[in-house]
């Protein structure tokens, strides 16, 4: 066995000059290749073009004006607040509802299997179809959500066409079709524990509550931390429920920074989108990057 | 005691559920029965006649069988993507995880800005062209594994922090090389996160609309969203064809779903997973 | 359970392998094949589908893939990288005018002034395919569409109502259909496009008064908040609103149930481009007998006209490796055989721009209240879009607001020109 290891080390894939780590950092070469050629190169050279004006059949050096023009957007203050709020409502949603789904659904419950096709369905749905279904669901006047409440003698919103409402309405049906990724992540996160420790806790005499508490909450940090970050961030960056729903509207009421963007990249400001990607980038990892630290340092806490 | 408690809670879910999941469920397959006219009313009502065949044959013929080719290339670049995600990305969260250096900053920075940066659809084509993988169906894999890497890495890295650290260097002590160690010790007791993450990854994969758009043009190409084109334009679109297409381009993913979720199930009762 | 999936799986991995080799099979037994782009859309691929079909069968050795792509302003991005990136398909179909003018003809497109067929193109036509450089880059795909308001023949009858050449007597036609109950103006911001109808459509009564408005425009010198000419456009969609006479659902209801409404009297009026003609006789064929057409009417009844706009044309890109091929099939789309197919397949709804070409006996009625406009004595102008290469963006955002009551006319033509500024100075052109 050892002299197999010898011949294994003399293998010439990276250079080991001290005593082989058993974690090789030739595991990161070949995602490292993938990544680095087709993604981050690509997407670094990219930023010059939003010191450009470019049309991507060529392009004039104009320093950061597309930076004064994006910052100066008539909607952008409002983009942005749209676009916190739609990203803490969206994952707020998922993670609370996404973790009572999973114990509710890894528990003893008669349909289980059913339940959980059920609650991961919209994830496979494609987002043209949930948002056409509902717009028409929505809809003021015939849609069935305001019939039905009609029954009960509720007067419906216009949940898209009423400029203040648009954005939640949308958020809802983010959270429709994202909890169950949100739901299966924590049930993965579940499943992982072990069973011992319920054993335990049981003997010592904890409630179900107690259980939950003490050993589920803490125990799935690892998916909640997945959970929070990937809703967070896509709900920072969402733009296409929002556009197959409202297209930013009515006017411009439902519009977050994402979707200002693409609106700016579909009429052809190439390199204005690439200068707003650059400052949602520059939103995001604010946000973002304390977040993953605190996390992290909790997690190396425990 | 417990049991009617369950009981109740089961019926209470299996409600909600109802309301909540299977009417807009049912909303679509409806539509897959309705007639152009009456599809075209975009209201909820109960289809006048049963057109669902006449639809499904429509779809499927579409374009000299367009969907079929889809579901084909769908498929392929599906099985392919995902297989290389998951194995590429594992043995970067489990090295990510376990070993502490002063780069780790750094790749997770680089990392997380592949979740925050949308990729830059021109300078990539031409990159492309450049490595003559342009229109090619490996060069399409290559880019979803590229754009799939930082979700799946990042699912990686936090649940290996679930798996002991001494199970690994037990085995190491044993003398078993790092490849084994990780393929045969570590990617096992992951089994219930490589499910999830498969499902997310091939329903993405397989939904995705934007990259096989720009990256693989022309006909023969053609991915599942795609045809959805058939039947949807900025002028006119035909709902019931659009629905049945929908509804069908649904299938393979809901079928990847149904088989791995009775995975998570079967690791569930086993207790695969042991601390 | 998991062996028949198993089983159901092969056989359509089968089933599809078969349909690939009858792929391959076809496009192999001929000797040149082109491929051709469209936007998607059942009624453009079969007017697609009707030419290749055609233009095969009198040219045995070409063989023509038709591809799709979306429509708007998605297809618009993709038409642009495709064409940067050198991967064009050998012939596409784009729009003319402004967004021609915005995929650098004179760069990638091959010159086709000399074609003989450009004898028969009207000259209309040939304005909007014509690069900076005064060649002309492409060839008519379509007919000439109008831009005005349908509306409904039984309630005119019903009420004895005329078809108004004032915007003061179309206002008074409104104001007795809501009196008798009847929805007077149908609006479906569901769509957001439809609704910059209003202010489209106005723009032959602007240049019926301001002959100088495009060139003063793309100079930078005229806005439409500060011509009150050009503004009316806006006021015109504000004032409907304020009256009342919109359907109950217009923020939420679509282009179909626009169609729909006019043409089964739900509503009197429903201001759209006249393509839709075609799109009603498809969807309410018993219905079509009922819808007319007028032009958006102004302030002087002997100033009435039609905004036109023009159709798509086709264009081959300078990277086809089937030039003589391409040149053939372009040419087959602007003869008179070619718009004998496009009316085959998809119906006649407008004048098509090659000279002798004719439209059918029985055209609709919403076709036959355009043709008018186009005869002899009739007056109509091509809308902005063609004068200009500057269209806003944020066009289709504004007018909802403005038709939805959220802002204000004036303020709605004020968010526009900064609109139409950033386009400007996008397109580098002098005085932004």
């Amino acid at each position: 066995m050892a002299v197999m290891t010898e011949t294994a080390a003399a293998v010439p894939v990276v250079q080991v000059p001290k005593r082989r780590s058993p974690y090789p950092a030739s595991f990161f070469l070949p995602a490292a290749v993938i990544y680095g050629v087709l993604f981050l190169l690509p997407t670094f050279a990219s930023l010059y073009f939003s010191l450009t004006r470019w049309t991507l059949f060529n392009s004039t050096f104009i320093g950061l004006d597309n930076f004064a023009q994006f910052l100066r957007e008539p909607f952008l203050i409002k983009g942005l607040i749209n676009t916190v709020l739609y990203a803490v409502i969206t994952s707020g949603l998922k993670v609370v509802l996404g973790l009572l789904l999973a114990v509710l659904l890894t528990s003893q419950i008669a349909a289980r299997g059913y339940l959980r096709s059920v609650v991961f369905f919209p994830v496979l749905v494609s987002t043209v179809g949930v948002g056409i279904t509902f717009t028409i669901l929505m809809h003021p006047t015939q849609g069935m959500i305001n019939e039905a409440l009609a029954v009960i003698g509720i007067k419906g919103p216009g949940w898209l066409v009423n400029p203040s409402l648009a954005l939640f309405s949308v958020a809802l049906v983010d959270v429709w079709k994202g909890v169950g990724l949100a739901t299966v992540i924590y049930i993965a996160g579940i499943v992982a524990i072990p069973k011992d420790y319920y054993e335990a806790a049981r003997i010592d005499g904890s409630t179900k509550w107690q259980s939950f508490l003490y050993v589920t909450l803490p125990l799935c940090r690892p998916a909640t931390v997945t959970v929070i970050l990937l809703s967070f961030i896509g709900g920072l960056r969402t733009f296409d429920l929002i556009w197959a729903m409202t297209r930013g509207g009515p006017g411009f009421a439902s519009d977050t920074v994402a979707s200002v963007i693409y609106k700016q990249y579909q009429a052809g400001f190439y390199g204005l989108s690439t200068a707003g990607n650059v400052v949602l980038f520059i939103l995001i990892a604010v946000l973002v990057v304390p977040l993953t630290m605190l996390l992290n340092r909790r997690e190396g806490h425990e | 005691m417990s049991f009617v408690r369950n009981y109740w809670l089961s019926a209470v879910a299996i409600v909600v559920s109802a309301v909540v999941f299977l009417i807009p469920f049912s909303f679509i397959i409806l539509m897959a029965f309705k007639d152009k006219t009456q599809a075209q009313l975009l209201d909820f009502s109960w289809p006048q006649g049963m057109h669902l065949w006449s639809n499904i044959v429509e779809v499927v013929t579409t374009r000299n069988w367009m969907l079929l080719t889809a579901f084909i290339n769908s498929t392929i670049l599906t099985v392919a993507s995902v297989t290389l995600v998951v194995i590429l990305s594992a043995m970067v969260g489990f090295v990510l995880q376990r070993r502490k250096t002063k780069f780790n900053g750094l790749i997770e920075f680089l990392i997380l800005a592949g979740l925050m940066l949308p990729p830059a659809v021109v300078p990539t084509i031409w990159l492309l062209q450049g490595l003559g993988l342009f229109g090619k169906l490996h060069g399409l894999v290559l880019i979803e594994v590229a754009y799939s890497l930082p979700f799946s890495i990042l699912l990686y890295r936090a649940f290996i922090a679930t798996i002991p650290r001494e199970l690994d260097e037990a085995a190491i002590i044993d003398g078993a090389r790092p490849f084994d160690v990780f393929f045969r010790i570590v990617l096992p007791l992951l089994w219930p996160v490589t499910v999830t993450n498969i499902v997310v990854q091939s329903v993405a994969i397989f939904n995705d609309f934007t990259n096989p758009l720009y990256y693989l043009p022309g006909n023969a190409n053609a991915t599942v969203q795609l045809t959805l084109y058939n039947f949807q334009s900025q002028f006119s679109t035909s709902y019931n064809l659009l629905f049945t297409n929908i509804a069908l381009i649904t299938i393979p993913p809901l079928i990847v779903f149904l088989f791995f979720n009775r995975q998570i199930v079967a690791g569930m009762t086993a207790g695969a997973v042991k601390g | 359970m998991t062996k028949t999936t198993r089983r159901t799986a092969l056989t359509g991995f089968a089933a599809g392998l078969l349909a690939l080799t009858a792929l391959t099979g076809a496009s192999f037994a001929q000797s040149t094949t082109l491929t051709y782009l469209i936007p998607s859309g059942a009624d453009g691929v079969a007017v697609a589908e009707e030419l290749v079909k055609s233009f095969e069968a009198a040219n045995p050795d070409i063989n023509i893939e038709i591809e799709t792509r979306p429509g708007g302003s998605e297809g618009d991005n993709l038409v642009k990288t495709r064409l940067a990136t050198s991967s064009m398909a050998d012939v596409f179909r784009y729009n003319s005018g402004s967004l021609f003018q915005a995929i650098n003809p004179q760069q990638f497109l091959v010159d086709l002034t000399n074609e003989p067929w450009q004898a028969d193109v009207q000259d209309s036509f040939k304005q909007v395919v014509t690069a900076s450089d005064g060649t002309v880059r492409g060839a008519p795909m379509g007919a000439a569409m109008g831009g005005g308001i349908y509306y409904n023949k039984a309630i005119y009858a019903e009420l004895g109502l005329t078809v108004p050449k004032t915007w003061a007597e179309f206002m008074a036609n409104n104001e007795k259909i809501k009196a008798a109950g009847k929805v007077a103006v149908v609006q479906t911001y569901g769509d957001t496009w439809t609704s910059q109808l209003f202010v489209l459509a106005d723009y032959y009564n602007v240049s019926a008064a301001e002959p100088d408005f495009a060139a003063n425009y793309t100079a930078g010198t005229a806005k439409f908040a500060t011509d009150k000419v050009a503004q009316r456009g806006f006021d015109k969609l504000q004032e409907t609103f304020d009256a009342g006479y919109f359907n109950e659902d217009f923020g939420a209801a679509k282009y179909d149930d626009g169609l729909r409404m006019v043409a089964s009297g739900e509503g009197a009026h429903y201001p759209m481009l006249t393509f839709a003609t075609t799109a009603i006789v498809a969807s309410y064929p018993d219905l079509i007998d009922n819808v007319g057409f007028f032009a958006q009417p102004g302030d002087d009844a002997a100033k009435n006209g039609l905004t036109v706009w023009m159709p798509d044309g086709i264009y081959i890109p300078n990277t086809t490796s089937n030039l003589d091929a391409a040149k053939k099939f372009v040419a087959y789309v602007a003869s008179v055989e070619g718009c004998e197919a496009q009316t085959r397949a998809g119906g006649a709804s407008g004048p098509y721009l090659i000279n002798g070409c004719t439209l059918p006996a029985d055209v609709p009625p919403a076709v036959t209240d355009m043709l008018p406009y186009f005869a002899d004595g009739g007056q109509n102008g091509p809308a902005l879009e063609f004068l200009s290469p500057i269209k806003g963006p944020a066009l289709e955002q504004i007018t909802v607001e403005v038709g939805s009551g959220i802002r204000p006319a004036a303020d709605g033509a004020a968010l526009y020109d900064e609109d139409v500024r950033k386009q400007a100075q996008q397109l580098g052109l002098p005085g932004w």
